[in-house]
């Protein structure tokens, strides 16, 4: 007999009933169904709560210098450190930031009269052209800064919200001069809604060329970078690399937490009760299998003494038992995982979640229906090898 | 062929079960059946012919004595053993057919097929051969529960056949079935008996037994040659 034959003869035992089949399965469908939606529903649910809540940390990397214990950059980052990281795969958007001055003088008239326009003391930073951006910053009025400013050095500056509220700035169709010391720039716009480094809505803020002609900067001093949602570990290993490819364990990357420990916990929470449900069902469904299985045995017990005349050895027929009541496990299994995952699917989209569904717990729930139908089936099977054909030829005659 | 061994060789076999009481069911039984014999053992219920049959078709052992099949002596060989041997060298016909009643006609002739290790490609087609020698080649695939019990009897016959046995055991092959239908399958047991199938029928019905070419009689757990 060969394990195709096996096979074979099990499957026509238990389609032979198909009312019946269901019946059998019907727990384990329950018990599977329970098991597939709990885990993939707190695997949703986990994946909306760092979806919702989380969306800016764990997007956001920083990289920078590591400094030396003298608390002195080691090394300075490379003025074109926008371009090397937009090209990672993963990145959305970054800029370089530098600070050039803690606190300068800052006036909109070019006279120092005391009785005139207030000097006021600001913070001045020196930025790449996407800056902002990476920060989830926004144009108040007026437009950023871009490559070409950069590039020639050009004498422009934008004003975080605080600081053109303290300068009494509201508009820059003007185009209003500003004197940081005695270097005249113009205002070209005024930004506000960074999400981090929020000294820039008190900052002036000028492209890294400018201040390196103007002021003497020598370098940006770290990279913010917002990545595609799930893409900051990945971005956070390459950049380094791709800043500092001689040296890329001078520069240090500051990165969200691995989203996996976050959803870890939240399962957790989520699940105990649930998998409870699901694993009592799942013994419902054993018990099930093994109640309908040793039926059956009895039932057939005509067949048993026939199979056994044509030349079926005992374990031959615990075989077949045993490979009916893991065929309905699976089956079972199979249903349930279905099931399960149209449920977290359907709950999903009621609302409005994207579903999250972990593909081994697919694959391994159906296995798990069938390991419990095997295991429901032993003792059936026990009991089938041991009817004696004799008296179970007789029975039926 | 004088040499060759016989297909049944019971020497001195007793059965007994134990009680209490204790009941002998064959009591030192002596038989030997050759090869084209077409035994008919015959005895009033009670008086051991099925534990006989089921003696000779290895669903039992004897208490005492000794059974050669085909030469081989059957008391040593273990149960996987005696189940292979009974595959492929005895087929069973019953009084109640015992067909499996969700299975066609071919899968359930096929079914003897898968004990007896034939190839799958290979049962088939000699399940239709089977079935066309008992006259069912027209039915491979109905439903079982669609034909009379003359076909299902030929059925039976056809399954018992299809592994190519030795001996073809018979127990009350009839007993469910009307005389003239009756009389159409004892036909085709002298037909598988010309073909030089050799056949061992239990029956306690006069009119089976007159068919067979050597007639037995069980009494008291004892057998009487002759009728």
């Amino acid at each position: 007999m060969t394990p195709r034959d096996l096979v074979d003869e099990a499957l026509g035992g238990i389609t032979a009933r198909p009312a019946r089949l269901v019946l059998t399965a019907l727990g384990t469908v329950l018990g599977v169904a329970a098991l597939v939606a709990t885990l993939g529903l707190a695997q949703t649910a986990a994946g909306q709560v760092a979806g919702r809540f989380d969306a800016v940390a764990a997007t956001h990397v920083v990289v920078e210098a590591r400094t030396s214990e003298a608390d002195t950059p080691v090394t300075l980052l490379p003025w074109d450190a926008e371009e090397r990281v937009d090209r990672l795969a993963g990145v959305a958007a970054s800029g370089t930031y530098a600070r050039v001055a803690e606190s300068a003088a800052v006036t909109t008239v070019p006279v120092v009269d005391p009785s005139g326009a207030a000097r006021h003391d600001l913070a001045v930073v020196a930025a790449s052209p996407g800056l902002i951006d990476a920060l989830r910053g926004r144009v108040v009025t007026g437009r950023l800064f871009d490559a070409g400013h950069d590039q020639r050095g050009d004498p422009v500056a934008l004003v975080g919200e605080g600081a053109a509220e303290r300068l009494d700035l509201n508009r820059v169709s003007a185009q209003p001069t500003l004197f940081v010391g005695d270097t005249e720039l113009t205002v070209i716009g005024i930004v506000t809604g960074v999400f981090h480094h929020i000294d820039l809505l008190d900052s002036v803020i000028v492209p890294n060329h400018t201040a390196e002609r103007l002021f003497g900067l020598t370098g940006p001093e770290e990279v913010q970078i917002r990545t595609d949602l799930g893409a900051a570990q990945v971005v956070g290993g390459q950049a380094p690399v791709a800043l500092a490819p001689n040296e890329p364990e001078t520069l240090v990357a500051r990165v969200p937490p691995a989203p996996g420990s976050v959803q870890a916990r939240v399962e957790a929470d989520v699940n105990a009760l649930f998998l409870v449900l699901g694993a009592v069902a799942l013994l419902v469904g054993a018990l099930g299998i093994a109640n309908v299985t040793l039926l059956s045995v009895l039932e057939r017990v005509a067949e048993i003494g026939l199979r056994r005349a044509l030349g079926a050895t005992r374990r031959h027929i615990a075989a077949q038992f045993l490979v009916e009541s893991a065929s309905v496990g699976l089956l079972g299994g199979l249903v349930g995982t279905a099931a399960g995952v149209v449920l977290t699917v359907v709950v999903a989209a009621a609302r409005d979640w994207t579903p999250v569904l972990d593909l081994r717990l697919a694959a391994g729930a159906p296995l798990l229906g069938a390991a419990i139908g095997l295991a429901a089936g032993t003792y059936p099977a026990w009991r089938a090898s041991a009817v004696h054909p004799i008296d179970a030829l007789r029975s039926a005659g | 062929m004088p040499d060759e061994a016989p297909v049944v060789e019971l020497a001195g076999v007793t059965r007994s079960f134990p009680g209490p009481p204790v009941v002998h069911a064959v009591r030192g039984v002596d038989l030997v059946i050759r090869r084209g014999d077409y035994v008919a053992i015959a005895g009033p219920s009670g008086s051991g012919k099925s534990t006989l049959l089921h003696l000779m078709g290895l669903l039992d052992r004897p208490s005492a004595g000794t059974y050669q099949l085909d030469g081989a002596d059957t008391q040593a060989m273990s149960q996987r053993e005696r189940a292979a041997w009974r595959g492929r060298r005895i087929g069973f016909v019953f009084q109640a057919f015992h067909l499996l009643a969700h299975r066609s006609v071919a899968e359930n002739v096929e079914l003897a097929m898968v004990y007896a290790g034939v190839a799958r490609r290979l049962r088939a087609g000699r399940a239709r051969a089977a079935l066309e020698r008992v006259g069912l080649g027209h039915r491979v695939a109905f439903s079982p529960a669609t034909l009379s019990g003359g076909e299902r009897q030929r059925v039976a016959i056809a399954r018992a056949l299809v592994a190519g046995p030795s001996l073809l055991l018979a127990d009350e092959p009839t007993g469910n079935l009307d005389s003239a239908t009756a009389a159409s399958i004892l036909d085709l047991f002298d037909d598988l008996h010309r073909g030089g199938l050799t056949l061992a029928v239990v029956t306690h019905d006069e009119a089976v037994s007159r068919r067979a070419q050597r007639r037995v009689r069980t009494v008291d757990g004892r057998v009487e040659e002759g009728a």
